[in-house]
C-alpha cells in the first residue's frame, strides 16, 4: 500500500491568490509571466515568496490554448495531422509520429520498412534539435550566452534536413498515415552523414562549456531535486524521470516503430536535480546520434523502395498510376474528397518524445473524421512537479527549474 | 502478464461489478466500470503485486452526445513492471456528470481532471481545487462538448470595449 503524502498536492493559482487577497501579509505574492523571457512561452506563475525564498508556486496556463483537440474533430484524419505539428512546436515530427501511429493502430495497417526506418532516423534528429533548443535556452536563462549560439548552429543543420525532406523547417507534417509524405530526397544521405560526423564532437564542445563549469554547477547541483517516488506520483516521464534513477524509456520498454532493433542505452542519473537532468539530456543526444547512424546504415543498405503502404484505401496511388488506372483515379478521388474511414473503436499509442511520454488517444465512430482526439502532453503533466521542486528554493532558481523541465507551452495548452 | 490474466483477475476480484470487457484496436484491455467502483478497481490494480499498475498514464473525457451514458472518462493505467497498459472507462450521465477524483491515489490526476472538468464539465468529487485550467476562469460553457459549436460564436472579451476605446481614442475603426 502506497502512503499518500498530501504535501505533494498540486496547488491551483486560486489557492495562493485568495489568502493574499484576504489579507495574508506574512508572504508576498508575485506574478511572473505570462510574458516573461524565462517562462519559455506564455506560462504564468503565481509565486508566493518569503523574502527571496519560494514558499509555493502555482503554474497558470491556457494563454496559448487554441482548441487543437476540438478542431481535429472537424477535419479528416489526414487534415488533422497538420494540427499535431502545432502542439509541441519544437518536436513536430514526434507529434506526427504519435498521431500517425495511433491512426495506424485504428486501421491496423502495416507500413514498409523504409518508411519505418526513415521515421526513426528523423525522430531522433528531432530529439537532438529539441534538446539543442532546451540546452541553449537553459544556458541563456543562467546567463551563459554562447551555448545558445553554438547549439543553434547544429540545430540549423538539422532543420535544413527537415526542409529537404518535407519542404518545411518546423511544421513538417512529413509522416503520413501509412508511411511518409514523399520519398527521401536526393542529398538526404550526405546531409545526415555530415551531421552525424560532426555531432559527437559538437556535443563535447557544449559540454566543455558547461559540464565542469563552476558557475553552472553552483546554479544547478542540488537544486530542484525530486525523488523517483514523487516524480512517478506527478506522472513525470522523459529525462526528468530518468534523472531520478528510473530507467523508463518507451523506446526500450514498449518499443514501437522497430526501436527494438537498434542498439542504444538509456542514460540515467541519481539525484534528480537540475544538473542531473542536464546530464541525462546531454547523454541522450549522444545516444540519438548512435540511433541515427544505425538507421542511416539500414536505409543505405535497403536501397530505394516503397515509402508508403500499398493499401490504396489509406495512402494515395502514385501519380503515374492515376493516368493509367481507373481504380487508382477513384482511390485518389475518394481519399482527397472523403478520406479513409477507420473502423469503429479506439486506440492509444504512446511514444517517447523529447519531453517524455507523448500519447495519442483516438476514438473512431467509423466516419472519415476522428470522433475524439486526446493528446497526453508530457509538458502539461511534467509541469505539475514544478511546485514540489520549487518549494524552498530561491526565486532565481525557479528560472533554472522551469528551463530544466523544458515545457513547450504549445503542448501544455494545445 | 497477458491481457487474459488482467481480465480473469479482475473478474475474480470484482465479479458483476465489472460491466464488460472490450479492447482497443491495438489490443489493450478496456474495462467498463461504474463511477462508484472506480476507486476500488483502481486501488486493486495499483496495489496488487502481480498487476502493479502503478502509473496513471492518461485521463481524459469523451462526449458521446446522443448515447446513454453520454459522457465517458477514460483512464489509462500503466504497469511499468509488466510493461502493459489497461484502460478503464467510466460512463456518466448527461445531467451532473460526477466521478470520484483519483488525486488521492495519483497526484498526476490533478491537472488532467481539471482539464476534463474545463472541457466537458465533468465534476470530480474530492478534487483539491477543481478550477478551470485552460479556458479563462469566467468562461461560460464547456468547449469540447459535442453540442458546443466549432465557430461562428460571438467574439469573446468584447464586454470591455468601451473601456478600451476610452483608453485609446485612435484605436477605433
Amino acid at each position: 500500500m502506497t502512503i499518500i503524502d498530501h504535501s505533494l498536492s498540486v496547488p491551483s493559482p486560486r489557492s495562493i491568490t485568495e489568502p493574499a487577497l484576504a489579507g495574508k501579509t506574512e508572504t508576498m505574492v508575485l506574478n511572473m509571466g505570462p510574458h516573461h523571457p524565462s517562462t519559455h512561452g506564455v506560462l504564468r506563475l503565481v509565486v508566493e515568496l518569503d523574502g527571496e525564498t519560494v514558499v509555493n508556486v502555482a503554474p497558470d496556463m491556457g494563454y496559448l490554448h487554441t482548441g487543437i483537440e476540438k478542431s481535429m474533430e472537424s477535419k479528416t484524419y489526414q487534415q488533422a495531422l497538420v494540427m499535431t505539428d502545432r502542439t509541441d512546436y519544437l518536436a513536430p515530427l514526434s507529434n506526427n509520429l504519435s498521431y500517425v501511429l495511433a491512426v495506424e493502430s485504428l486501421l491496423q495497417c502495416e507500413i514498409p520498412e523504409r518508411a519505418q526506418t526513415a521515421r526513426v532516423l528523423l525522430v531522433e534528429l528531432q530529439r537532438i534539435s529539441s534538446h539543442l533548443v532546451w540546452l541553449g535556452t537553459h544556458a541563456l536563462d543562467l546567463a551563459a550566452m554562447s551555448v545558445f549560439l553554438y547549439g543553434f548552429r547544429e540545430r540549423e543543420q538539422i532543420l535544413d534536413i527537415f526542409e529537404m525532406v518535407s519542404g518545411a523547417r518546423m511544421m513538417t507534417s512529413y509522416f503520413r498515415v501509412g508511411g511518409l509524405a514523399y520519398d527521401l530526397p536526393e542529398g538526404f544521405f550526405p546531409a545526415v552523414k555530415a551531421l552525424t560526423d560532426v555531432m559527437p564532437s559538437r556535443i563535447d564542445e557544449y559540454e566543455s562549456l558547461l559540464t565542469n563549469n563552476i558557475i553552472w554547477k553552483q546554479r544547478t547541483m542540488g537544486i530542484g531535486a525530486i525523488d523517483s517516488a514523487a516524480a512517478l506520483q506527478y506522472g513525470m516521464t522523459g529525462p526528468g524521470l530518468r534523472a531520478t534513477g528510473v530507467a523508463w524509456d518507451l523506446r526500450k520498454a514498449m518499443p514501437y516503430s522497430g526501436y527494438e532493433n537498434y542498439t542504444f542505452s538509456i542514460p540515467t542519473a541519481t539525484n534528480g536535480d537540475i544538473y542531473d537532468r542536464y546530464l541525462v539530456r546531454m547523454a541522450e543526444m549522444r545516444e540519438s546520434v548512435k540511433i541515427v547512424e544505425q538507421a542511416y546504415t539500414r536505409l543505405k543498405a535497403m536501397g530505394p523502395g516503397p515509402w508508403q503502404t500499398s493499401d490504396r484505401k489509406i495512402a494515395p496511388p502514385p501519380k503515374i498510376e492515376i493516368t493509367e488506372s481507373m481504380e487508382s483515379l477513384i482511390h485518389h478521388f475518394k481519399l482527397w474528397t472523403e478520406g479513409f474511414k477507420p473502423p469503429r473503436g479506439d486506440a492509444m499509442v504512446a511514444i517517447e518524445s523529447p519531453r517524455g511520454e507523448l500519447a495519442t488517444y483516438i476514438v473512431s465512430d467509423g466516419s472519415p473524421k476522428p470522433y475524439r482526439v486526446h493528446m497526453r502532453a508530457p509538458s502539461f503533466i511534467n509541469l505539475q512537479a514544478l511546485p514540489h521542486m520549487a518549494k524552498g528554493q530561491l526565486m532565481a532558481d525557479l528560472v533554472a527549474l522551469i528551463a530544466s523541465l523544458d515545457p513547450v507551452l504549445g503542448e501544455v495548452d494545445r | 502478464m497477458d491481457n487474459t490474466t488482467i481480465s480473469t483477475r479482475l473478474t475474480d476480484q470484482f465479479g458483476a461489478r465489472i460491466q464488460r470487457f472490450d479492447s482497443h484496436r491495438g489490443g489493450d484491455v478496456v474495462v467498463y466500470i461504474s463511477a462508484s467502483d472506480l476507486i476500488d478497481v483502481a486501488t486493486f490494480l495499483r496495489d496488487d503485486d502481480e498487476m502493479s499498475f502503478s502509473f496513471l498514464e492518461n485521463l481524459c473525457g469523451v462526449d458521446y452526445l446522443g448515447r446513454t451514458p453520454r459522457f465517458e472518462v477514460v483512464y489509462h493505467l500503466l504497469s511499468m513492471k509488466n510493461r502493459v497498459r489497461v484502460c478503464l472507462k467510466v460512463g456518466l450521465d448527461a445531467i451532473n456528470p460526477t466521478v470520484p477524483s483519483l488525486t488521492g491515489m495519483w497526484q498526476t490526476a490533478n491537472y488532467q481532471e481539471r482539464e476534463a472538468y474545463d472541457m466537458f464539465g465533468i465534476s470530480f468529487t474530492d478534487h483539491p481545487g477543481l478550477d478551470r485550467i485552460l479556458m479563462p476562469e469566467d468562461w461560460v460553457g464547456f468547449p469540447q462538448r459535442k453540442d458546443t459549436p466549432l465557430g461562428y460564436e460571438e467574439v469573446a472579451f468584447t464586454f470591455n470595449q468601451a473601456q478600451i476605446d476610452a483608453h485609446k481614442p485612435f484605436a477605433k475603426e
